[in-house]
């Protein structure tokens, strides 16, 4: 869990911009008197119990179903608490192999449509990115302003006619519907986390490209592209994490089962299945959830820091 | 800044062209545009001009195999005496307008307990933020499925203390409750937001007031509530329109029909049935523009609330 550790927990920077690194200097100095750090430690104790109290009340239905996905059926109705008394695997090999295809075709299917997302709005939205955040053009404060405005845009007003179109170029049951939209920048939350994150970077190492006489995309491609490597990172997990959990546009486009991802198959699952293999629905779910869990692990720091500083989740 | 930062600056500072963005005006013309080309396609393509094509079509008869039959306002007319939209009007706002502020209140709260350089922190952070990401997931929309279900995992719980609970998501006086609390659950995202911008606020401000004599609640109050007021602003602008388009949560818990009795039938699940179930494209895009009618209303009041009582340092 070192990866937790990543942002400056307590660093002690004398300077009073940060609120809590000039906090805990004070602290420190404040009147040694006994009562004093008493009180103060009475109050560090009752955080703590708040803070683990509500912790644990959010992550004990998740740790529940893990355990309760290792255990025989009949328990899961029966058992509230987290002791297991043996491992019981099959429930995994009967959610494995209960639908059409065994769950591993439809993780194939969403990694297929991950990845060409994840490809999609690398590409595109790096590119509007630089376009708006260094270039000059005719009309570049109106369509900067259409972007931000589509960020906010509820996607049912489009659904309705996307829907035709795709269908009408025979697409449904295709991934393209899932992914084209991605090639095209729709994403614009990301154009703008990009366009934040290359105003970031100085100008003079653009100008010195320039003047050794590069063009626009030889600067894009080899200063800009390689300097904004964190950006691209967090577009890449939460890009990951979006399109592994969408359900809605999966729902709309793939109907058969051949191309369903894990969100429809999961949900054909709970249709077809009666309440008695609730054990197997809880297996596949955890299987489902795994990719999400891996990564956030191992890129919350992009996370953390994609939503501190562009506030979407 | 954030997207909603910067969308209202640029329509605050509306002055004339300096010299330097004249002359610098039309210099990349081309090379623009061939970076912008995929955005500018997709812009086209798949958002204006489908939603113009959804403005036509919510005043047409449309099923996807007849072409669109023109019918004026009918849509509209219809959805004044459609029963069952009125009630799903009224499920989605009770969702949004309890949900939103429940989470954001949960997630200030544990901002601020969190804030004050507290051992182990990062860990803490992790375990509220995870959630968050699970939330979508139709895994855990089964998970709830079961947690509050008749047998569900609550009912358990309870009836070690002797009480016996309710089908929680088979009554409809409760089942709109148990989505809302899976909305709370996912507070860790407003909640870093929050912590983020509690960082913000200069330290002084509180040593000044501490000299001053200012209690514990009286800083809260007078420093950190103004300080954090735009991001406040900011998480609530959001997570309203977010919340309004809340759909899979709904779909699985009900079973995809909204639930007992309509008592989860959110309008973006009515909307489906009517889309993607009986093909009524065109009382659909009617639909779906009502709900950008709404969602638009929504944050033109929170813009316009928010010079009252959002208060900006600069």
């Amino acid at each position: 869990m070192t990866k937790l550790q990543t942002l400056p927990a307590a660093s002690n920077s004398s300077s009073g911009k940060s609120g809590k690194d000039g906090k805990s200097p004070r602290r420190r100095e404040s009147p040694g008197s006994l009562a004093f750090s008493r009180s103060a430690r009475i109050k560090g104790l009752v955080k703590h119990a708040i803070l683990i109290i509500v912790g644990a009340v959010m992550i004990y239905p998740l740790l529940w179903m893990v355990v309760s996905s290792l255990r025989p059926n009949d328990l899961i109705f029966r058992e509230p608490g987290l002791w297991l008394e043996s491992l019981e695997m099959s429930n995994y090999t009967d959610g494995w192999s209960a639908l059409t295809h065994p769950f591993g075709h439809y993780m194939i299917n969403s990694a297929i449509v991950v990845l060409g997302s994840i490809l999609g709005n690398l590409i595109s939205c790096s590119m509007a990115a630089y376009a708006f955040a260094r270039l000059q053009f005719s009309g570049k404060k109106i369509f900067f302003g259409i972007m931000l405005l589509t960020i906010m845009l509820p996607f049912h007003v489009v659904i309705v006619p996307q829907y035709i179109l795709f269908s009408q170029i025979g697409w449904v049951n295709t991934f393209w519907p899932l992914i084209v939209p991605k090639l095209l920048a729709t994403d614009a939350f990301f154009v703008f986390l990009m366009v934040q994150f290359i105003r970031g970077i100085p100008k003079d190492l653009d100008e010195a490209a320039r003047i050794d006489g590069a063009g626009h995309p030889r600067i894009f491609l080899r200063v800009i592209l390689p300097l904004m490597v964190p950006a691209l990172a967090t577009t890449t997990i939460f890009t990951f994490i979006w399109t592994w959990n969408d359900f809605f546009g999966a729902l709309i486009y793939l109907t058969d089962p051949d191309m369903f991802t894990v969100p429809v198959a999961l949900r054909a699952f709970v249709d077809s299945q009666s309440a008695t293999s609730w054990g197997s629905l809880f297996a596949m779910s955890i299987v489902s959830l795994l990719p999400v869990f891996l990564v956030f692990l191992f890129g919350q720091r992009f996370l953390i820091k994609g939503i501190a500083t562009t506030g979407i989740k | 800044m954030s997207a909603i930062g910067e969308l209202s600056t640029m329509t605050r500072r509306k002055g004339p062209m300096t010299k330097e963005e004249k002359k610098a005006n039309g210099r990349d013309n081309k090379a623009a545009y061939i970076f912008l080309l995929p955005w500018l396609i997709g812009l086209v393509a798949i958002t204006v001009g489908p939603m113009l094509m959804s403005l036509y079509l919510s005043f047409t008869d449309y099923n996807l195999l007849q072409p669109p039959e023109w019918v004026g306002l009918d849509n509209f007319i219809r959805m004044f005496g459609d029963a069952r939209l009125h009630n799903s009007l009224r499920v989605t706002f009770t969702y949004v307008l309890v949900g939103v502020p429940l989470q954001l209140g949960v997630a200030l709260l544990i901002a601020l307990v969190l804030d004050k350089g507290l051992r182990g922190l990062p860990f803490y952070r992790s375990i509220f933020y995870l959630p968050s990401l699970l939330g979508g997931s139709v895994a855990v929309a089964i998970l709830w499925k079961q947690i509050f279900g008749t047998t569900g995992l609550v009912n358990q719980v309870l009836a070690m203390v002797g009480i016996e609970g309710p089908g929680w998501i088979s009554d409809p006086n409760t089942a709109l409750g148990s989505i809302i609390l899976l909305h709370v659950w996912t507070f860790g995202s407003p909640m870093i937001i929050f912590l983020a911008g509690l960082r913000q606020i200069p330290v002084m401000y509180y040593e000044a007031a501490k000299v001053d004599g200012a209690t514990t609640l009286q800083q809260f109050w007078r420093i950190t509530l103004p300080m954090l007021s735009p991001i406040i602003f900011f998480n609530l602008v959001l997570q309203i329109i977010g919340s309004f388009q809340s759909f899979t949560q709904a779909f699985i818990v009900s079973g995809g029909n909204g639930g007992p009795s309509d008592s989860t039938m959110f309008f973006t699940l009515y909307l489906y049935q009517k889309g993607f179930g009986q093909f009524d494209m065109g009382y659909a895009s009617a639909m779906a523009w009502f709900l950008l009618v709404i969602i638009g209303a929504f944050t033109a009041i929170n813009f316009i609330a928010s010079k009252y009582w959002v208060f900006y340092d600069d």
